[in-house]
């Protein structure tokens, strides 16, 4: 029966090529640490992205209670983490898997660095990959505010008027993302909650499918 | 050629071979044991993966998130603090060269240099060498920045004050139910709550809470006229009955007399010490 239906898709579109390109490559011995331990080394992007694919479902669940508004924002947090099911573990894993990530990403760009991974012909998925970095680290800034308690108050004070002492540009930046020159308030929230769930996650898909296929196009470098 | 299921690949054939190759060797071209992706690798990743999930979930369970009070933009003396992520950053700025006039050195110069370098590092460091012993340069410079941002994360963070942090964290805040009937509540409105708080919970930095007070009605009416501690006298105007009425009001709300007070927390004891010191 299954195959029947993939069959009746498979004739008109044409898939198999399609996961064939993920499944069937062969992965060198190099990379594969159950011929030499060392190569765990090579875990670590993956690991980043698992733990991306973990912020992007416990984000998803927390937006089913959070409030982007100054007046409920910190209250349905703290109803999320003492009142609902589970919603501690959730809040838990998006708030130290924001940690994680960031630990991954950086002994993932380690290993790639140190072992001149980077060289042709992998320059653009390298740069591609720094940009990744940025994004993440802008998505913990976006994210450190929403929970609206004091310390995401102050530090995003302190932030915003980093963000301000950019010559030129600084004031148009800062009231970009607070949406006041001077306030940060209600604005800022709702500015950096659109931020953190639609614009950088949008970003972040664009640059982890570049990521993939072009790693898939040129693969893995070779041993030192 | 064939298409659908039957369609033959053999190692990574996607990737065309010709003469304007760019790609390198192919590893498959290196002898040792290759293993297919689909499924035996995999599997394998995925036993890391549970693996790392195992860990990870005992972290989460083992440190439930931080939540601090409320933002309050009037809390006096709160010291910014960012993720930990930032910190070589929120760092760099307290250096001299790297503050005041010179500021934009420590926001935009130095991470814009160091973080620019490390996106263009394949046309900055563009010999072919791929070990390290090659390409000294680059490899000094990147342990160089890896070194100052693990230095400057471990100054930043020895120097904050966690246990003072601690107080601002909703885990330790002390809940009342406070009783808006009660006919003292106005009283404490007028006088106490700055410091003191709406419910009793005290303010981190300026005043401490006032639950399960060692105290009897006796002296606490002496506190809020002579003051305690850090407290300055004469926090308290108003006539003897509103004083009477204010005593009641600290004590039915915080539910604690002071035979209740005996043997309980320390917190206590820091506050009886508190009474000898005013004396």
């Amino acid at each position: 029966m299954l195959n029947k239906i993939y069959d009746w898709i498979d004739e008109r579109l044409d898939v198999t090529p399609i996961w064939r390109d993920i499944a069937d490559h062969e992965v060198p011995e190099h990379v594969n640490p159950a011929h030499h331990f060392s190569a765990f080394v090579y875990c670590f992007g993956g690991l980043t992205f698992f733990v991306v694919v973990i912020q992007i479902l416990s984000g998803m669940f927390l937006t089913m209670y959070y409030v982007p508004d100054i007046e409920n924002a910190w209250e349905s947090v703290r109803y999320l983490q003492t009142e609902v099911a589970h919603g501690q573990i959730v809040r838990g894993m998006h708030h130290w898997g924001a940690s994680v990530v960031i630990v991954m990403i950086f002994l993932h760009t380690l290993r790639v660095f140190f072992q001149g991974a980077y060289k042709k012909p992998r320059e653009l998925n390298w740069v591609v990959g720094v940009l990744l970095f940025f994004v993440i680290l802008g998505l913990g800034f976006t994210g450190y505010l929403l929970p609206w308690d004091n310390k995401a108050f102050f530090a995003t004070q302190v932030g915003l008027e980093i963000a301000e002492s950019v010559p030129f540009i600084g004031t148009e930046i800062k009231t970009l993302l607070a949406g006041d020159p001077t306030i940060v308030g209600a604005q800022t929230l709702t500015r950096f909650f659109a931020i953190h769930v639609f614009f950088l996650p949008a970003v972040l898909f664009g640059l982890l499918a570049a990521h993939f296929i072009m790693i898939r196009r040129q693969g893995i470098s070779g041993p030192l | 050629m064939q298409k659908g299921k039957g369609m033959k690949f053999v190692g990574d054939s996607r990737i065309k071979v010709g003469p304007k190759q760019t790609i390198p060797k192919d590893y498959s071209e290196y002898p040792g044991r290759t293993e297919p992706f689909w499924p035996n690798f995999l599997l394998k990743e995925w036993l890391v993966g549970a693996v790392f999930l195992i860990g990870f979930l005992c972290l989460v369970a083992a440190h439930p998130s931080p939540l601090e009070i409320k933002a309050d933009p009037n809390t006096s003396g709160y010291i910014p603090l960012p993720d930990w992520y930032f910190l070589f950053l929120y760092e760099l700025l307290k250096y001299e060269f790297a503050a005041a006039e010179y500021v934009v050195i420590g926001t935009i110069g130095i991470p814009g240099l160091a973080f620019g370098a490390l996106l263009l590092a394949p046309f900055l460091d563009s010999k072919p060498g791929r070990r390290p012993t090659q390409r000294p340069i680059a490899v000094i410079l990147m342990l160089l920045a890896v070194v100052s941002v693990f230095w400057l994360t471990y100054e930043s963070a020895s120097a904050v004050n966690w246990e003072e942090r601690a107080e601002y964290s909703v885990s330790n805040m002390t809940e009342v139910e406070v009783d808006k009937d009660h006919a003292g509540y106005e009283v404490y409105a007028n006088n106490c709550m700055s410091c003191h708080g709406d419910s009793l919970q005290g303010v981190p930095g300026m005043a401490p809470d006032l639950v399960d007070l060692p105290y009897d009605a006796a002296a606490i009416k002496d506190i809020a006229q002579n003051g305690i501690g850090e407290m300055p006298a004469d926090m308290f105007t108003g006539s003897e009955e509103e004083l009477n009425q204010l005593a009641d009001f600290i004590l039915t709300a915080s539910g604690g007399e002071a035979a209740e007070g005996e043997g309980e927390s320390s917190g206590s004891e820091d506050s009886s010490e508190g009474e000898d010191s005013a004396e």
